[in-house]
């Protein structure tokens, strides 16, 4: 799983309010290399909440993100190089989500997360 | 030259994931079909609801393109073991779409809202008892309940909160689920739509209906400060010219009659 995807991911538990963003407990992270398109990321930029990116990024080692960022930045290639690794080459492989305000686990298995909710939970 | 489609060779299995069918085919095929349209529409980011053994994501991935292109991939599946052998299927073709197992795009709904450009459903549409609905396993694949839409009508809903002004909905459906209704409903929320591949096998008929949101509909809501629930009769007219199989009642000043 990608970060740009766990910037889209919430915790679906029913009653759960605060759901946003989802802690990341990492067992294992890879890198796979991805092509480099600086328009993706513009495109992608006004969509992701930074603040959770940062916490994600940090979470699975990764702290060469900026704690803000406005959209001036997208004129720097540094920067973009280091957004691009963030959003699109670190991959949690393996670990968990957690919800913040409930501490349930959501697995993540060979980079895929289960969000699958027991019935007590929808 | 790399093939556009998924080959099936190189789709993954497993006895509790279904297997490509004639509907997945009909699918890939409606979004050949469609494809000048969707290398212009430069969708960004495209999602595949009940992924199943992967064949359309990857059909999908193949013909527009990864990151390089600008498309970012998202699949679910409710059977963990659907978006195992997905997986396999996307690896087996040097591609990559992000897989998450949930129910529909449960999880999803908060944040994705209003970004998916393109999305491609087939779903369980085979009518069965309600209490099949949801099993566990390869029956996730096709139980669907009265007429075949109980998993659709959940669905639809959850399509139109997460498409973009922009998104377009491609789905499968059967005779059986009464298509025609399907495309008034989503026509109440402001949505055209058109059949991209009929197709009837021994079986089954099976149209793949393509719905996108409609400027001029949305205008005509926004204006009247809601959405008209009366049906123009040009549409209910093309409707039937749509599916010349379904018997819809007929409206005494209809202009065909």
């Amino acid at each position: 799983m990608r970060l740009l995807t766990h910037n889209m991911l919430s915790s679906n538990i029913k009653g759960v309010t605060n759901g946003f963003p989802l802690l990341i407990e990492a067992e294992k992270v890879l890198e796979k290399p991805v092509d480099f398109n600086p328009d993706f990321l513009r495109n992608m930029f006004p969509k992701i909440d930074w603040k959770a990116l940062v916490g994600a990024a940090k979470a699975v080692g990764y702290g060469e993100l900026p704690d803000a960022a406005d959209s001036a930045m997208l004129d720097s290639d540094d920067f973009l190089r280091h957004l691009h690794h963030a959003l699109l080459q670190l991959h949690l492989e393996e670990g968990a989500l957690v919800c913040p305000e409930t501490g349930r686990r959501f697995p993540v298995n060979k980079g895929i997360p289960n969000m699958l909710l027991h019935e007590d939970e929808v | 030259m790399p093939s556009k489609i998924a080959q099936i060779r190189l789709v993954g299995s497993h006895f509790e994931v279904y297997e490509p069918c004639d509907d997945s085919f009909a699918l890939v095929d409606a979004l050949l079909a469609d494809l000048t349209n969707l290398l212009e529409h430069k969708p960004k980011l495209c999602m595949e609801v009940g992924c199943g053994s992967g064949y359309v994501i990857t059909s999908l991935a193949l013909m527009l393109g990864q990151v390089a292109c600008g498309t970012y991939y998202i699949a679910t599946d409710i059977n963990p073991y659907a978006v195992k052998v997905t997986s396999e299927t996307l690896e087996a073709h040097g591609v990559h779409a992000e897989l998450i197992t949930t129910d529909i795009a449960s999880g999803l709904e908060k944040r994705l809202t209003g970004l998916v450009d393109v999305m491609v459903v087939n779903p369980p549409y085979v009518p069965t008892p309600e209490e099949e609905v949801g099993c566990d396993g390869i029956a996730s694949a096709w139980a669907g309940g009265e007429n075949g839409r109980s998993v659709i009508d959940k669905i639809l809903p959850m399509a139109d909160k997460l498409l973009s002004d922009r998104g377009w909905l491609y789905m499968v459906t059967l005779t059986a689920n009464n298509p025609s209704e399907i495309c008034l409903q989503m026509r109440e929320k402001g949505y055209a739509s058109r059949i991209v591949v009929q197709r009837s096998t021994e079986e089954e008929s099976l149209h793949v209906i393509k719905f996108w949101r409609d400027s001029d509909r949305l205008l005509e809501a926004s204006e009247t400060g809601t959405v008209n629930k009366i049906v123009p009769t040009r549409v209910i007219e093309s409707l039937l010219s749509h599916f010349p199989g379904i018997s819809l009642r007929r409206s005494g000043n209809s202009k065909s009659s």
